[in-house]
Parts: C-alpha cells; sequence; structure tokens
C-alpha cells in the first residue's frame, strides 16, 4: 500500500465528510481537524484502512485567552512500512470547549493510547469517555490541580506539600 | 590514647584509650554510604565510588543499598515531592547513628527548578549534616563532604546504645 499524505488526507475526507472540519497542509505535515464525536470513528478507520498501526502520542494544548474552545486534544499516528515513502506521520486535532472537558477515548483503538491519555488527564483535566482506567499518571493521586494549564501558578507548592505530608502519615500508620 | 609497648607484655603491647572515642574512631573510617540517586548528581557519586577518586581511602567504598545496613545517606538528584516520602521512609529505616550528605544544588536548595513539583531543599524533611553545592559537584567537594562528616564523627561523635 503506497498511500501518500494527500491520499490519506483525500480518503478520510471521503470517508467521513462531516466529521473532518479541516485540513491543513504544512510543511509536508498534514493535519486533521476533527468533530469531538467522530474521533474513535475515524482513528478506528486510519488504524484499519489506512495501517496507521502506531499512535506516537496524545497531548493537549490549553489556549486560554488566545481563542475559544480552549482546549485542544493532538493526536500523532504514524504508519510504518519497508519504503520511505510508505512512512507517514499524520496529526489530528479534537477542539475541547471549557464547559465540557470530555472526548471519546482511542485506547479501545490502540492500547498504546492508556497512559497517553492518563497523562493529559493528569495534566489537563480533560476526560477520556471509555478508557479503562483513567487515573492521573504523574501528580499523586488526590492531587487537586491541572498543572499544565495556563491558569496554574506553577510556583504554587502547597498542593504538592499537602500531598507529602498525608503520604508521610500514611508510612506513620503503616509502618507500625 | 596512651600507646604501651613494654617488652615484658611480649612484644605486641595495647593502647588505651575511652570506649566513646574508640566507636567513633571505628565510625569515622568505615561509613557505608547509602546512595539516593535520583539525577545527574548520582553519575558524579558514582564516579567518586570508582577507582579514578576512589573514596575507598576514606573507608567509604561499601555502598549500600539496604538502608538498614548504611549509616551515611548521600541524597544526589533533584527530589520531587512525590519522590521526599520514599526518601524519608528510606532515612527511617536506616538505624542510628546516621549522617545525610546533600549533594548538588538540588538537593540543597531546589537548584533551577522552581516549579510546583520539586522540594526546594531536603532540610524541609531530612536533618541534613554537610551541604555540597554545585551543579553537578565535583567529586573532590563530595570526598571533601565525607572528610567533613568524618572530622564532625571525630568532634561530636555519636551516644553508643
Amino acid at each position: 500500500m503506497i498511500l501518500d499524505l494527500q491520499s490519506v488526507s483525500d480518503s478520510v475526507d471521503a470517508n467521513f465528510p462531516d466529521t473532518i472540519l479541516d485540513i491543513k497542509s504544512f510543511r509536508n505535515e498534514t493535519t486533521l481537524l476533527i468533530k469531538k464525536e467522530g474521533i474513535r470513528e475515524v482513528c478506528r478507520y486510519l488504524k484499519n484502512d489506512l495501517d496507521f498501526k502506531f499512535i506516537v502520542d496524545v497531548t493537549a494544548v490549553d489556549y486560554l485567552g488566545m481563542k475559544t474552545p480552549r482546549f485542544e486534544v493532538i493526536y500523532y499516528l504514524h504508519r510504518f512500512g519497508s519504503e520511505f515513502s510508505e512512512n507517514v506521520r499524520i496529526r489530528l486535532k479534537v477542539e475541547v470547549p471549557e464547559v465540557d472537558l470530555r472526548v471519546l477515548s482511542v485506547t479501545p483503538v490502540w492500547t498504546g493510547a492508556n497512559w497517553l491519555e492518563r497523562e493529559v488527564y493528569d495534566l489537563f483535566g480533560i476526560e477520556f469517555i471509555g478508557h479503562p482506567d483513567l487515573r492521573r499518571i504523574l501528580m499523586p493521586e488526590e492531587y487537586d490541580a491541572h498543572p499544565l494549564r495556563k491558569d496554574f501558578d506553577v510556583r504554587d507548592r502547597e498542593a504538592s506539600k499537602r500531598c507529602f505530608e498525608r503520604e508521610l502519615k500514611e508510612g506513620e500508620d503503616g509502618a507500625s | 590514647m596512651g600507646l604501651n609497648a613494654n617488652p615484658l607484655l611480649g612484644g605486641d603491647g595495647f593502647i588505651t584509650t575511652k570506649l566513646g572515642e574508640f566507636a567513633n574512631w571505628a565510625r569515622k573510617n568505615s561509613l557505608w554510604p547509602m546512595p539516593f540517586g535520583t539525577a545527574c548528581c548520582a553519575i558524579e557519586m558514582m564516579g567518586v565510588f570508582a577507582s579514578r577518586f576512589d573514596l575507598s581511602r576514606f573507608g567509604a567504598e561499601v555502598v549500600r543499598f539496604s538502608p538498614r545496613q548504611a549509616d551515611l545517606m548521600i541524597v544526589s538528584g533533584t527530589i520531587t515531592y512525590k519522590m521526599a516520602s520514599v526518601c524519608r521512609k528510606i532515612y527511617d529505616q536506616m538505624p542510628e547513628p546516621k549522617w545525610v550528605i546533600a549533594m548538588g544544588s538540588c538537593t540543597c536548595g531546589g537548584g533551577p527548578f522552581d516549579s510546583y513539583a520539586v522540594v526546594q531543599g531536603i532540610d524541609e524533611f531530612l536533618p541534613v549534616d554537610v551541604y555540597v553545592g554545585g551543579c553537578p559537584p565535583r567529586p573532590e567537594a563530595l570526598i571533601d563532604a565525607v572528610m567533613k562528616i568524618q572530622k564532625k564523627i571525630e568532634m561530636q561523635g555519636a551516644p553508643i546504645v
């Protein structure tokens, strides 16, 4: 299967005309802006029909004060192939408004998305519907903020201190 | 301390000293470090243990990866709040008497990480005996810190339990 990025985006656009909101191509990088409800279907199509077997990364951006909707969740997909031209990387974006921080999880499509989505949940507070194990992955479980949001004060150590002190106390209780 | 080498004793002789001083002399010359390495300072610490700088010249080469067998904790590397409870737990598991070296800018005061996750100096939760600045400190600086600990043991000692 030799499919360049142009035919990939054409094929997705033809199959999901209502779901693809925008296609951008810049310096050989293709970005598809996808409707929130359709992300899992598009991902399933990209994986099963266009052979994008590898999810490179799931991340998010907080556009506080720059635009609405506030958040964007970004997916990087990769297709492996024996030819250089078959190795193609594509970027998907989903806009997430502040009032409804929920996106369909793509972990049922790629198992590898599990921890990546947990990281986005941890640091941005975006919920992934259908995720098998949505817990914080980096910050302590009882931490009450989302550090990569733009309205978070990066020097505020109080929440970390509280979690640390609780952990110490639990250690003392458990040591007896 | 007195040396008695009376030939009537068979040639070996003996020394007289106080028990506390004898114990501290033994302690300072056989420090067993517990390496708590979390970042790049740990690489420099390994260099200190290895042949080029050779901490065994100061009797501190027996690196123990069990806190229960160690009496000197070398905290080398950035300590986050999530790691801090682990660090404290390991310190608590070390038997008395015990000493702590804070190695590197991060352990001394947070280093460049003025952030929500990083402890601004491990003296927030550990009693530190010697601070070693630097990012990372030269091996000589860590050797100097170990010698300062030895000096401290010699001067102040620790009670014999």
